[in-house]
């Protein structure tokens, strides 16, 4: 058991610390640029992984492309400066939460659309349960059902 | 609901999702539209690997149609395609230049020394800047590019025959014809 953890703790421990020490490498003079740096990192895709951000990736293009930003924000360049380099070389897929636009709306708007109708199922079969239940009893019913319990009244006494 | 529906409807759906994954089965991931087709190719300068001394730019691309091929030595793919960038230099139907992607030059060297040289200039891309200009993301990637310098198409992964014959080829034809 205390092995399995020690493995879990490795695992963890030393997946965590690669993916810093690639982003370690790069000196910024504050913090907010570091940030920016971060953040940059993260939202954008490693072309050659494509399951991966570039903070996350040691693939030799990542590497450069991180170099690229890295360059960027030093020149003074702003994250929209960044982005725009990026998807103007590779495309919005590079991008890791693709921009909204009419070829991406079935991504953005389609869950909510299937869900609408899951809805609107769901409250039409819930609506028929509930007029079925609600049965409208004429006169004629009623003295029927009032014989009937009056009945059963006797029978138990 | 009608009885028969209450029976088509999952179906529907079913062969709906079903017709979904059968088209991803077939589709390949890693062809990404580029945005950079119908765009000119981005400035470069980058040292001619033949020609010590010497420059490919993009000054020479203008005029012709023009097969850029992205290549390295360390790529697998590159190899495999190779034979087929010999055959099409041979047919002399396009002028076909290189971008050395990240690579030591006279490794680069031996290599056309062995399997032969299709390409009328090569450029050496040492830090991978130009091919980042230009969205490469893997090699083999070939531009094919018009006379005024435009990016007009783009395969990535390796160039086969029927690539060439059926891609290629027709596209070139049709590029000559413009003025």
């Amino acid at each position: 058991m205390k092995t399995i953890f020690f493995a879990l703790f490795l695992l963890f421990t030393g997946w965590s610390t690669s993916s810093f020490a690639t982003l370690a490498d790069y000196h910024f003079e504050s913090e907010e640029r570091s940030e920016e740096f971060r953040e940059l990192t993260e939202e954008l895709r490693c072309m050659v992984c494509q399951n991966q951000s570039l903070a996350g990736s040691d693939a030799e293009l990542a590497q450069d492309l991180r170099r690229e930003v890295y360059n960027m924000i030093k020149q003074g360049q702003t994250k929209d400066d960044v982005i725009e380099f990026m998807v103007s070389r590779y495309g919005d897929f590079v991008l890791y939460e693709p921009p909204l636009k009419p070829s991406t709306y079935p991504l953005w708007f389609g869950p909510f659309f299937i869900l609408a109708i899951g809805g609107l199922l769901l409250g039409r079969t819930l609506m028929k349960k509930k007029r079925s239940r609600e049965v409208e009893l004429t006169d004629a019913d009623q003295e029927k059902l009032a014989k009937l319990l009056n009945t059963s009244e006797n029978q138990d006494s | 609901m009608k009885p028969y529906l209450r029976f088509i409807a999952p179906l529907a759906i079913f062969a709906i999702i079903v017709g979904f994954l059968y088209k991803g089965l077939s589709m390949d991931p890693r062809a990404l539209p580029s945005v950079l087709i119908g765009k000119p190719a981005p400035e470069f300068s980058l040292e001619e690997l033949q020609r010590p001394g010497e420059f490919f730019t993009k000054e020479d691309l203008l005029g012709k149609v023009t097969l850029l091929n992205v290549w390295a030595t360390w790529c697998v793919s590159c190899r495999a395609e190779h034979p087929n960038l010999v055959a099409l230099s041979r047919s002399k139907d396009v002028v076909i230049n290189g971008l050395i992607w990240k690579d030591d030059p006279v490794a680069a060297r031996t290599y056309l020394k062995q399997l032969g040289d299709p390409y009328t200039s090569n450029g050496l891309d040492f830090d991978g800047r130009s091919a980042i200009d230009l969205g490469v993301y893997g090699a083999p990637e070939t531009f094919i590019i018009d006379k005024k310098g435009v990016i007009r198409h783009k395969i990535a992964g390796p160039l086969s025959p029927e690539i060439i014959n059926n891609e290629i080829l027709p596209l070139i034809k049709k590029l000559r014809e413009e003025s």
